[in-house]
């Protein structure tokens, strides 16, 4: 089972920000996409996600098209966590958690446990209370991914699950940062598919089953981290001189810029 | 700030709703007592002029007050919920403005049959109103309208435009009608409870009723809707029904409050607002918690505009400002002195 963009084309008024892309996000596996500012990653996201409709081509989500899924079913199944949200309600972190049990009908005493429980998770009991619009930066994206982790908490009856993250460590510190990918793994290990997009080489590489290098609205390279990441490619890409190294204890591929 | 919780308003607000009911029962230019109100609403008759004044004169009015308060109230939370904007308003999709100028136009071209009729007449300008009030949201929320779904920033400045040109249309109306006309439109614009009749009640009373059963339904489409209008379509909510669905019940909501107590401001913009600060933004609550307060406080501003100028009265609409907008200052302070 799997998300899977068939050779996705998307034309916005006049520019093409994608071009025949086709990319397969398994379950029980973390794809990471990377690639300069502009490169088409965000776009890809929307589409795969349902915000876009691509020119040409079509998303598929557990073999169904995407957009044939009733809307509840398909947020059981795949859930999305933006770069921003503008929420400026004064909800407190539990609460906005809690809106990612709207697609369930599981009661709220299994609710509320669910909710402390993915809070705890991303390090945030301590903001249960607290009124989102007086947070951090660090800790509104906490608690957002808290929320987006509530709604896929439990397994789907309709098919396998995916979480889909843009850019989800930038707001980090290094711990939580590391936190984060612990948390992704974690989910993998679980059955999920994850998709992210992420600007750290070494993050990526350390966390990716799947990398995929965007470059100009098309695919450069994918694959695993280890077979794909080069010199010539990370110099192709982003321009950028770099010595590609082996991290010594997990062996997987470092970048040095 | 810290947060009342929800339940204990709203309890606290179904307690005061009818005492203040009740006591609005005795006040006006003939004072009743408490104990005559109550052994009349117990259905023991007093006497034939306290009964008269009673049931055909306030209790209409007063349960008018109760219906429209809550729907200005209750719409103006959801309207806030859907633009994302705690300053948001009925009147920002065009309803109000549009009211005002049908309203307006009747008083203005119908006048011979106002001065012939005055039941005929005010169901005109009641009729009026209620048109152009829903022509006007409904030329707005086709203007934000394209194939992508409808854009509430478009709603937003389209209900601007419109509310410019009602204005001028109004401007124009007044200044082609005569010295008794023009007071009729600004007193009208003014919002009064006055005229209210049994029929005028029963009619309130029904769209009152039917948008308190059809919200609760869009109470949590509401609360995601607050994270982002993709937020809210990732966690299964069809955003563009929901969205079509509050801005009609918006509209007939406004509109017949509008047509039938004319523009009664404020109660639809700071009531939500008020009611938010104290128990939070979860629209499950909000919403209700608004209309009930909405009510209370329209409830006291009519008591209050039939007791200050006695034996004349104020119209409505500018004792709900009078009331609301200081304690509405003191809550922003006290809110600034927290955080």
């Amino acid at each position: 089972m799997t998300m899977f963009a068939d050779n996705i084309s998307l034309h916005l008024s006049g520019f093409d920000l994608l071009r025949n892309i086709s990319l397969e996000v398994e379950a029980g596996a973390v794809t990471a996409i990377v690639g300069p500012n502009g490169a088409g990653k965000s776009s890809l996201l929307k589409v795969l996600t349902g915000e876009v409709t691509a020119t040409r081509g079509d998303v598929y989500l557990n073999q169904r098209e995407l957009t044939h899924w009733p809307l509840l079913d398909r947020a059981q199944m795949l859930a999305v966590l933006p770069q921003h949200t503008l929420l400026n309600f004064p909800f407190t972190a539990d609460e906005v958690v809690g809106l990612g049990r709207i697609p369930h009908q599981t009661g709220v005493t299994k609710d509320n446990q669910i909710i402390a429980q993915a809070l705890d998770l991303v390090d945030a009991s301590y903001l249960q209370k607290r009124f989102y619009t007086q947070m951090s930066g660090g800790e509104k994206q906490r608690v957002q991914l808290a929320r987006v982790l509530a709604q896929i908490w439990q397994p789907s009856d309709h098919g396998e699950q995916f979480l889909v993250l843009d850019e989800p460590t930038s707001a980090f510190d290094l711990s939580h940062q590391q936190l984060t990918l612990d948390i992704v793994r974690q989910l993998a290990e679980r059955g999920v598919g994850v998709l992210m997009v992420v600007h750290d080489l070494n993050l990526a590489a350390r966390c990716a089953d799947n990398l995929v290098v965007f470059d100009g609205g098309v695919i450069a390279a994918q694959g695993k981290p280890k077979d794909i990441l080069s010199e010539q490619l990370i110099d192709k890409v982003f321009g950028v001189k770099s010595i590609i190294s082996q991290h010594p204890v997990t062996k997987r591929p470092l970048v040095i810029v | 700030m810290r947060r009342v919780s929800a339940q204990s308003l709203i309890w606290a607000l179904a307690i005061l709703l009818p005492v203040a009911a009740l006591v609005s029962m005795t006040v006006g230019t003939v004072n009743i007592s408490l104990a005559d109100a109550l052994s009349a609403v117990a259905g023991n008759s007093v006497n034939q002029q306290t009964d008269t004044i009673l049931f055909d004169i306030r209790l209409p009015r007063i349960l008018l007050a109760i219906f429209v308060g809550a729907v200005l109230a209750s719409t103006g939370a959801v309207m806030q919920g859907l633009f994302r904007n705690p300053l948001a308003d009925p009147s920002l999709i065009g309803v109000s403005s549009g009211a005002s100028v049908g309203a307006s136009l009747m008083i203005v071209t119908a006048g011979g049959f106002i001065q012939s009729g005055a039941l005929v007449g005010l169901s005109l300008v009641a009729v009026g109103a209620f048109v152009g009030g829903f022509a006007a949201t409904l030329l707005v929320y086709r203007l934000a309208t394209s194939g992508i779904g409808t854009s509430v920033t478009t709603m937003l400045l389209a209900g601007i435009a419109i509310g410019a040109l009602a204005g001028a249309l109004n401007s124009l109306l007044s200044y082609f009608s005569d010295n008794d006309m023009l007071r009729q439109i600004s007193l009208w614009q003014m919002g009064n409870l006055s005229g209210a009749s049994w029929l005028k009640v029963s009619i309130m009373g029904a769209v009152a009723i039917f948008l308190m059963l059809l919200f609760p339904r869009e109470s949590k489409a509401l609360n995601a809707l607050l994270l982002g209008e993709s937020e809210a379509r990732h966690l299964g909510i069809d955003v563009q029904r929901v969205k079509r669905r509050l801005i009609v019940l918006t509209a007939l909501g406004v509109g017949v409050s509008v047509a039938l107590a004319g523009l009664v401001g404020f109660v639809g913009l700071i009531m939500p607002h008020i009611v938010r600060l104290a128990i939070g933004p979860d629209h499950r609550w909000l919403v209700p918690g608004s209309a009930l307060a909405g009510a209370t406080l329209l409830v006291i501003a009519d008591s209050l505009a039939r007791i200050v100028v006695i034996p004349a009265e104020l119209p409505t609409g500018i004792l709900t400002a009078l009331l609301g907008a200081p304690f509405f200052v003191a809550l922003l302070l006290q809110q600034r002195k927290d955080v």
